[in-house]
């Protein structure tokens, strides 16, 4: 019902309904496709709203204590922290720093220390990506359980949804044809290649289906492990994770890699063509490119 | 060649334009989300409620928080918040060892009572080695050992109208102009009541320390540090926490924090 290939009726075309046709005869037409349901739609920018607001209240709450650890306790009279935030006093004034694995590097301005003149203020993230941007721990938590909830019902909504229209199955799930496409997709990628259809190309379905199924059930899943009252209902987490002060750890790497997929996300938008990206995770629908004509590639 | 060129250069225009309007985002815009009466902040803390009531629901009343096997305590427990009270009460109660101490307990109950250490170190006692979480993130693993709570509840009977424990503390956490706030907390019933919920006076086999609330503290081992009120002085059972404080339930909780710490 949805996956054809239309022609521009009005609907969904945003205003934009003269046919490329029109401009140029000889060209064949690029259909607009019918590409997001509108449960994609809706709740990929409800992920987008949670998202900026937990990073941004995630990292406020890091800053109550800017250090990672492994284990079930943080280590006070013995080391096992792997990633420190510090700010000191040197004869060159104040420094900031980052510990990884025992290395310190001088962060200063960004991590560690941050700020100017009267807001100059040891803190391990800067203000400008804590929400508030002054330290509170307490309105940090409030928001980033709110969209906590926010997150995880939006995630069910789109999973049971997209499970029932197959969007999963269909859209989401790499087949094996997939995988052998995939050297050709990263080379077409690095070439700035890009083809516009109205499915995924493998590594859109990786990545997507790695965000989805993978990595945002690890940010919740370790996120209730570091729940004291969680941990009691489910003390297989704290198994499964290592520890409540390795659940942390995990989140943070999560957050961060959460972080660059959402670069990496933006960055071929913009490369693929925002205007006609963003119809489509908007109105739903996508100018594809010609149906596949012989139209030889160079080189190949 | 030449068509990728221009593809790329617009590209890397574009990227450059997208990521300083990123950082031109600064997050200050959202500061009146920490104003405590600000009303979408009200609103959003009602996720709280949710938390507190999903978690009621999927964790048993009785289920225990882990206990940890004594290799697991490999450092003191680090003290935090109030560490050495100087108020005049409790100076002079720790100057004689608090021989002169008593715990209290007060409110909707059927018989008022007050117990000296001795007493309550001669009651049915709970050891348990167990986790404590600090709202700022970090954990420490210690043994604790005290009476629990619930047995004192039932010598004490408490009314059904009875919702909270509200524990009474002797140190003084913030100076105000109006005079020092001392530090209270509370919890609900089934907290109180719960097995691993205990009034504690010994810490690692040795009695309490100072820095860790001597002489009593209480320890709720399915939530946050904050609701284990160090100095403890006296419980009240009630039904309501708006004449407490400012009727949020707890010294924190006046400041903004969750009064459920069960996340």
């Amino acid at each position: 019902m949805t996956n054809e290939t239309e022609l521009p009726t009005g609907f969904g075309a945003s205003g934009n309904s003269t046919p490329e046709t029109a401009v140029d005869p000889v060209a064949p037409a690029r259909p607009l496709v019918y590409r997001q349901s509108a449960w994609t739609r809706v709740t990929h920018w409800l992920w987008a709203l949670s998202l900026f607001f937990l990073l941004l209240s995630g990292l406020q709450i890091f800053n109550a204590r800017p250090d990672l650890y492994i284990g079930q306790q943080s280590g006070f009279g013995f080391d096992n922290a792997i990633l420190s935030f510090s700010a000191a006093n040197t004869v060159q004034g104040p420094k900031g720093y980052t510990t990884l694995f025992g290395k310190t590097v001088d962060t200063t301005g960004v991590l560690g220390l941050s700020g100017s003149g009267e807001d100059l203020a040891a803190r391990a993230f800067p203000a400008w990506v804590t929400i508030p941007s002054y330290q509170d721990l307490a309105t940090g938590r409030v928001i980033h359980f709110f969209f906590a909830w926010v997150l995880a019902a939006t995630l069910l909504i789109w999973l049971v949804s997209s499970l029932i229209n197959g969007h999963v199955k269909r859209d989401l799930l790499p087949r094996g044809a997939d995988i052998r496409r995939l050297p050709r997709d990263i080379a077409d990628h690095l070439r700035f290649r890009f083809h516009h259809a109205r499915d995924y190309n493998v590594l859109q379905k990786l990545s997507y289906a790695g965000v989805l199924f993978i990595l945002l059930p690890l940010m919740i899943l370790t996120g209730l492990t570091m729940s004291p009252a969680m941990d009691t209902a489910f003390p297989f987490l704290l198994d499964i994770f290592g520890g409540r002060q390795t659940a942390r750890t995990i989140h943070f790497i999560g957050m961060t890699l959460l972080v660059l997929f959402f670069i990496a996300h933006v960055l071929m938008v913009l490369a693929a063509g925002p205007f006609n990206e963003l119809r489509s995770i908007v109105t739903g629908w996508y100018r594809a490119d010609p149906p596949a004509k012989p139209m030889p590639e160079p080189g190949e | 060649m030449a068509k990728f060129m221009l593809s790329r250069r617009k590209f890397l225009t574009s990227a450059t334009i997208a990521s300083s309007g990123l950082m031109l985002s600064g997050c200050d815009v959202f500061d009146a989300l920490g104003d405590r009466d600000n009303a979408v902040r009200n609103f959003i803390e009602g996720a709280n409620d949710l938390t507190y009531k999903a978690q009621r629901l999927l964790v048993g009343r009785e289920a225990l928080a882990r206990e940890y096997p004594k290799s697991e305590i490999r450092q003191p427990q680090r003290p935090n918040g109030s560490t050495d009270p100087d108020d005049p009460q409790y100076r002079s109660l720790a100057a004689s060892n608090f021989a002169d101490y008593r715990f209290a307990i007060g409110g909707l109950v059927e018989k008022p009572l007050s117990f000296s250490l001795d007493e309550l170190r001669n009651m049915p006692s709970r050891t348990q080695i167990t986790r404590h979480d600090c709202v700022e993130g970090w954990s420490c693993i210690a043994e604790w050992t005290g009476v629990p709570l619930a047995h004192l509840l039932d010598q004490a009977k408490v009314k059904p109208e009875a919702r909270y424990v509200v524990f009474k503390c002797l140190d003084t956490i913030e100076e105000t102009l109006s005079g020092g706030i001392k530090y209270y907390e509370s919890i609900d019933m089934i907290d109180a009541r719960h097995p691993q919920t205990i009034m504690a006076y010994g810490l690692n086999g040795k009695p309490l320390p100072v820095a860790n609330g001597a002489p009593l503290r209480c320890r709720v081992e399915r939530q946050l540090g904050y609701k284990m009120a160090k100095y403890v002085k006296s419980i009240e059972l009630t039904d309501s926490l708006a004449h407490f404080g400012d009727g949020k339930g707890g010294y924190w909780e006046d400041n903004g924090y969750d009064w459920y710490a069960g996340i």
